[in-house]
């Protein structure tokens, strides 16, 4: 009896993605390119954060056809993004094969009262989180992997610094709580009870967590890892930078040697430009996409 | 005992949660210094690309090879059996198809018979590889759709599946008595 996307197959696959880098590429050539550089997977995706920022409208869902070309173009996971609450859009994403979907905020959301009912699909689901109550939300909701969301497209790190302390610093909050309390956290958390237990029992979150949103150093890899994350997304930090093969190689190499800071410095020494990045005070409070999922 | 458990990426720490409590104490290991002294070793699953590329990084190719050949017992799951086989390693006389059971929708769980261990244990796959063209040292354990899954070559053993996501320590236990049995025989020397 072989039985196919049980959770734990679906989760399972984020467990060996760990310790490793998923890349944002938009063409076959940008696939290889991560391929080679040791990407343990790659987002396909139209426009990088960076640049649905810069020209604005509506982000939807990319061409099949681009997405398909890049699945032909390496070995490697390929991953695409859904817009929040666009089943549509994700059951095309599942009728291509992909082997994972981000439902994510990167995208215009499509419904803004309801995420995705991730339970019904066959292919697993990363979503994004600012806190630990979103990522518990989203887990409940079928999520088999959770990033937090950082603030895509900025080259600077500060909310996914944040994003990743809130929800660590949680999870500790919730250790040092009795078993009588966890009931008001649950409430306070707006998440579902047994996974606030299950939190609180094990300190972690019951899926793997990744961090994404303004990584664009080797530097900020191993950042996010030392702040408890288990692998790293790098949007527009690679293709936005001077060097993009050896800026690739470098962000892997330090995701791999986080605690040690010599092999950082290593892997950071003369790569040139990285992506210039922004002042998140500068996009102003409707600029912010990490708002976007409730 | 000290069990070493690559970790340039992939589930490393589930293997060592696995071998922790089966009392090993476990190394993880990112550069050919970290191989020293090792009683065995664990290659995870993991991106078999990544690991291929990682491996090359840090010269741990022949280190590793020679820690194989050398007759420590070894386990490897999924990616790491990949690394074993004729085109990457070169340790195990067999070749790891990659991705052969196809994308990520294809992967599954299943009992399965695994030959010397018992009961059927649950097996997790997870765009496995099965094994192609094996030698005659090569003794097959397990087959999914006529395709070997499992493998041991003298103290090696390698698995397409993943027995540390699903809490059965058996096949870890294969890997602690096997290093535990070289002991034993180098005491008896």
């Amino acid at each position: 009896m072989r039985d196919t996307a049980t959770f734990r197959v679906k989760a399972g696959l984020a467990e060996m993605l760990k310790g490793g880098v998923i890349m944002d590429v938009v063409t076959p050539e940008q696939a290889r390119i991560a391929e080679s550089a040791g990407a343990t997977a790659v987002m396909a995706l139209e426009r990088v954060p960076a640049d649905i920022r810069k020209e604005g409208g509506v982000a939807r869902m990319s061409d099949p056809s681009l997405i398909e070309g890049i699945q032909e173009a390496v070995t490697i996971p390929v991953m695409a993004k859904a817009r929040i609450g666009h089943f549509m859009e994700a059951r095309v994403l599942e009728a291509l094969e992909v082997d994972y979907i981000d439902e994510s905020e990167v995208l215009t959301p499509a419904d803004e009262a309801n995420h995705i009912d991730k339970w019904e699909f066959k292919v697993p689901f990363v979503c994004g989180a600012t806190n630990l109550g979103e990522a518990l939300r989203r887990i409940a909701e079928g999520a088999a992997m959770i990033r937090s969301k950082g603030e895509a497209g900025t080259g600077n790190v500060v909310e996914a610094v944040r994003h990743i302390r809130l929800i660590t610093g949680e999870i500790r909050r919730l250790q040092s709580m009795d078993a009588s309390e966890l009931p008001t956290a649950a409430k306070n958390l707006q998440a579902p009870l047994d996974l606030v237990r299950e939190v609180a029992e094990n300190g972690k979150l019951p899926v793997v967590l990744f961090c994404a949103g303004g990584i664009a150093t080797p530097a900020d890899a191993a950042l996010m890892m030392s702040l408890g994350a288990e692998g790293n997304f790098v949007g527009s930090g690679i293709f936005k930078s001077e060097d993009p093969e050896r800026t690739a190689a470098a962000i892997v190499e330090a995701t791999t040697h986080f605690e040690d800071p010599e092999r950082v410095a290593r892997a950071s020494r003369g790569l040139g430009q990285p992506m210039a990045g922004v002042e998140i005070a500068a996009l102003g409070e409707n600029g912010l996409i990490q708002h976007r999922g409730w | 005992m000290v069990v070493g458990v690559l970790a340039l990426q992939g589930d490393f720490e589930a293997h060592c949660r696995v071998l922790r409590a089966l009392g090993a104490d476990c190394r993880l290991v990112r550069t050919p210094q970290d191989l020293d002294g090792l009683d065995g070793l664990v290659m995870p699953g993991g991106e078999s690309t990544t690991m291929t590329l990682g491996i090359e990084r840090e010269g741990l190719a022949e280190p590793l090879r020679e820690l194989a050949r050398s007759g420590k017992p070894v386990l490897a799951t999924c990616a790491g059996m990949i690394m074993l086989d004729r085109d990457h390693l070169g340790v195990l006389d067999m070749v790891a198809r990659r991705n052969a059971f196809g994308r990520q929708l294809n992967s599954f769980e299943s009992d399965l018979d695994l030959s010397g261990f018992g009961e059927t244990l649950r097996a997790v796959f997870i765009r496995a590889p099965w094994v192609e063209d094996a030698g005659e040292g090569i003794e097959v354990l397990a087959e999914v759709d006529g395709h070997p899954v499992a493998v041991r070559q003298g103290e090696i053993m390698a698995v397409a599946f993943h027995p540390e996501l699903t809490g059965d320590p058996r096949v870890h236990a294969w890997l602690v008595e096997r290093i535990h049995a070289a002991e034993r025989a180098r005491e008896a020397a």
